[in-house]
C-alpha cells in the first residue's frame, strides 16, 4: 500500500462521519463554559498578538493615499508589478497543470514510478532558501551547472542568465515550478485516489476509455480540488519572497524583483516602511476578491469548522 | 498446443503494441529524476570543489574532498563562526515551533470540536482566513510590532510568526481527524465525572496521536523551511539561525561558495531524515483536507 493509498484511507471515515455526526455534544453549563474558554484563550491570544495587530497596524501603515502616489511614480514599482503578475501567473497555472498531467503519470501501479515518486518529492521537503541558492549558484556565471553542462552537450556558451531581464525572470519562474509541482502532483494523486474505482466501472461499460474517461470522469470529478489548489497557489505565490530573493535577486540591476521583495527592500533596505507596506498593499484588491472566494469554496468542499 | 501458441503470440503483440509507451513512460522518468535532482546535484558539486571562490565549470568533481565539510565542522572561517551555536537555534526555533503550535491547535480543536461554545465557529473562519493568507504580506508590520513588544531580535519573536501561522492549520487538520473519534467516549468519561481537561488529555491526545505526529511534522518544518522572518527578526550574533548564516554568505561579496553549499547540504539533512522517515504522516496530513507545503 502506498502512502497516499494509505492516507486516503485515513480520509475516508470522514465523508462517512460528516453525514451521520452523533446528536449528543457536551451541554455546556457553568464550568464547562469556563473550559471551552480555557482551551481558545492561548490561540485567541496568539491570533490577536500576531495575526491580528500585524493586520490592522499594517492596513494603518498602508493607509495614506499620497503613498500610492509615490508608488505609481516610480518605474521599478511598475516592473515589479508586471514581473509579479507574470511570474503568479505563469507559475501557478504551468505547475498546476504540469501537477495534474503529472498524478496521472504518477498514478499508474509499478514498483519503479513508486519509487521515482519518493524521490520526485524531495523539492518539497528541502527548505526553499537553500535550493534556491543551489539553483541561483547554477545560473549567476557563465561557468555555473547549468551553462557547464550546455557547453558540455552542444559545445557552445548558453545564456548569461542574470543578465538579461527576461531569462532572469524566466530562471526564477523555472526555480518556483521545481520547488512546487511535487507537492501539487501530490495534492492530485490523492485527489485522484479519491475518485472511486466503480465510476471507472461504470465509464467502462459505457464504453469510455483512455482520452473519453479522462475528459468525461477524471477531469470533471478533479474540477474543485483543481480550482480550489489554484486558487491557494495563487494567493501563497502573490506574497513570496525567497524564490526571487535567491534565484534572481532582483538581477539585472533590480528589473526582476516581485512585490514582497520590493516591499522587502523599500522597508528595510531604504528605510521606507510605509511605502513597503504600501507595495505589498497594493496586492488587496487581487487578494481579497480570491481569499473570499477561497474560503467559501473550501467551506463548500467539507472543510468545515 | 495451438491456443497456447495464440495465446503467447496474442500476448507478445500486446507487448510489442505496448512497447513504444513503455520506453516513452521510461524516458520521461529518467528526464523527471534528472530535472529533480540537477540542483541538489549541484549542492553536492560545489560543496566537494577546493576552489573556494569560482566555479571551475566542470559536470564532474575534479578533485572530491571534505574540506568544505571539516571547515564547517571546525568553524574556521570567519563566516563559519558560531555555526553549531546558530545550527542549535534553528533546532530550537523547529522544536519550540512545534511544541507550541501542537499544544495551542490541540487545545483550540478540542473546545472547537467537542464543545460546543456558543459562537466559537467565528474562531475557525478566523483560523481558515489566516491560513490561507500570504505571511509575507505580514512581514512589515510584524517587525514593527516586535519592537512594540520588545521582542525584536529574539527568538521568541521568529517562534511566534511561525506559531501564529502554523496554528490556524493544525487547528483545521486536528478538527477533521477528531470527527474520526466517537463523541461517546467523551460523554461516558463524563458520566464517569471526568473534567473537560481529563478528558482532553486522557481520552482526546492519545487518539489524535497520528494528527498530532502529522501536524508537529507540519510544524517543525515550516519553521525550519521559512527564511523571511528569521531574516528580518533575528540580528544578533547570540540568536542567528542558519537562515541568518545563509543570508551573509549570500551578501558578502567574496563568498566561499563551497563552504555556503556545504551549509546548504548538512542543513537539509533533517528535513530529507524526516521526510524519508514520517513521509506518510506528512501525506496523511495533506489528504485530511488541509493542503499547505
Amino acid at each position: 500500500m502506498s502512502s497516499t493509498q494509505q492516507a486516503l484511507a485515513f480520509g475516508q471515515p470522514i465523508a462517512q462521519s460528516r453525514s451521520s455526526r452523533p446528536p449528543w455534544r457536551y451541554s455546556l453549563q457553568g464550568s464547562d463554559t469556563a473550559w471551552a474558554i480555557a482551551f481558545l484563550i492561548p490561540y485567541v491570544a496568539v491570533f490577536l498578538a500576531f495575526v491580528a495587530y500585524p493586520v490592522v497596524f499594517g492596513l494603518w501603515m498602508g493607509h495614506d493615499p499620497t503613498l500610492y502616489g509615490l508608488l505609481m511614480s516610480d518605474p521599478r514599482y511598475v516592473d515589479t508589478v508586471i514581473n509579479t503578475l507574470l511570474f503568479v501567473a505563469i507559475g501557478v497555472n504551468v505547475t498546476m497543470f504540469g501537477a495534474l498531467l503529472l498524478s496521472g503519470y504518477f498514478i499508474r501501479r509499478s514498483r519503479w514510478r513508486r519509487s521515482l515518486l519518493v524521490v520526485f518529492l524531495i523539492p518539497w521537503a528541502l527548505p526553499g532558501f537553500v535550493v534556491f541558492t543551489s539553483i541561483h549558484f547554477m545560473l549567476v556565471t557563465q561557468w555555473g551547472l547549468l551553462d557547464s553542462l550546455i557547453r558540455a552537450i552542444t559545445g557552445e556558451d548558453g545564456p548569461l542568465f542574470m543578465v538579461s531581464t527576461s531569462i532572469a525572470m524566466a530562471s526564477n519562474i523555472v526555480a518556483y515550478i521545481w520547488k512546487w509541482l511535487p507537492f501539487w502532483t501530490l495534492i492530485f494523486i490523492a485527489g485522484r485516489m479519491a475518485i472511486p474505482q466503480d465510476i471507472y466501472e461504470a465509464a467502462d461499460i459505457d464504453g469510455a476509455t483512455g482520452y473519453k474517461r479522462l475528459v468525461h470522469v477524471t477531469v470533471p470529478l478533479l474540477a474543485s480540488v483543481y480550482l480550489i489548489c489554484t486558487l491557494l497557489a495563487t494567493v501563497w505565490t502573490l506574497g513570496d519572497f525567497s524564490t526571487v530573493y535567491f534565484v534572481s535577486s532582483g538581477a539585472p540591476a533590480r528589473t526582476t524583483d516581485v512585490l514582497a521583495t520590493y516591499g522587502v527592500d523599500e522597508a528595510f533596505v531604504f528605510g521606507y516602511p510605509y511605502l513597503g507596506a504600501a507595495a505589498m498593499m497594493s496586492a488587496l484588491p487581487v487578494l481579497i476578491p480570491i481569499v473570499l472566494l477561497l474560503t467559501r469554496r473550501v467551506r463548500a468542499a467539507g472543510v468545515q469548522l | 498446443m495451438s491456443t497456447a501458441l495464440t495465446a503467447r503470440r496474442v500476448r507478445h503483440l500486446r507487448f510489442s503494441r505496448m512497447l513504444p509507451g513503455k520506453i516513452a513512460a521510461a524516458l520521461f522518468g529518467i528526464l523527471l529524476l534528472i530535472w529533480t535532482l540537477l540542483p541538489v546535484y549541484n549542492m553536492v558539486l560545489v560543496a566537494l570543489d577546493e576552489e573556494a571562490d569560482e566555479f571551475t565549470g566542470a559536470i564532474w568533481p575534479g578533485d572530491p574532498n571534505l574540506d568544505s565539510f571539516a571547515s564547517l565542522w571546525n568553524e574556521d572561517n570567519f563566516l563559519l563562526e558560531h555555526f553549531w551555536h546558530r545550527f542549535g537555534n534553528s533546532i530550537e526555533l523547529g522544536l519550540a515551533t512545534m511544541l507550541l503550535t501542537v499544544a495551542i491547535g490541540s487545545l483550540a480543536s478540542f473546545a472547537l470540536g467537542r464543545m460546543r461554545l456558543r459562537g466559537s465557529r467565528i474562531i475557525g473562519d478566523l483560523a481558515l482566513i489566516t491560513y490561507v493568507l500570504p505571511t509575507a504580506f505580514l512581514a512589515i508590520p510584524f517587525v514593527h510590532i516586535m519592537h512594540v513588544y520588545g521582542l525584536i531580535d529574539s527568538l521568541w519573536s521568529v517562534i511566534a510568526s511561525q506559531v501564529a501561522f502554523a496554528t490556524p492549520y493544525a487547528i483545521l487538520i486536528l478538527h477533521q481527524y477528531g470527527k474520526l473519534i466517537p463523541l461517546e467516549l467523551d460523554e461516558s468519561a463524563k458520566v464517569d465525572g471526568a473534567t473537560p481537561w481529563q478528558v482532553y488529555r486522557r481520552i482526546y491526545l492519545p487518539l489524535m496521536a497520528p494528527a498530532l505526529v502529522a501536524v508537529g511534522v507540519y510544524a517543525l518544518l515550516l519553521a525550519w523551511n521559512e527564511y523571511l522572518y528569521q531574516y528580518l527578526l533575528v540580528l544578533s550574533m547570540d540568536s542567528a539561525t542558519v537562515a541568518v548564516v545563509i543570508n551573509q554568505f549570500f551578501n558578502s561579496d567574496e563568498a566561499p561558495w563551497n563552504y555556503m553549499m556545504a551549509i546548504a547540504i548538512v542543513y537539509s539533512l533533517p528535513p530529507i531524515a524526516i521526510y524519508f522517515a514520517l513521509r506518510r504522516f506528512m501525506v496523511a496530513g495533506l489528504a485530511l483536507g488541509g493542503v499547505k507545503g
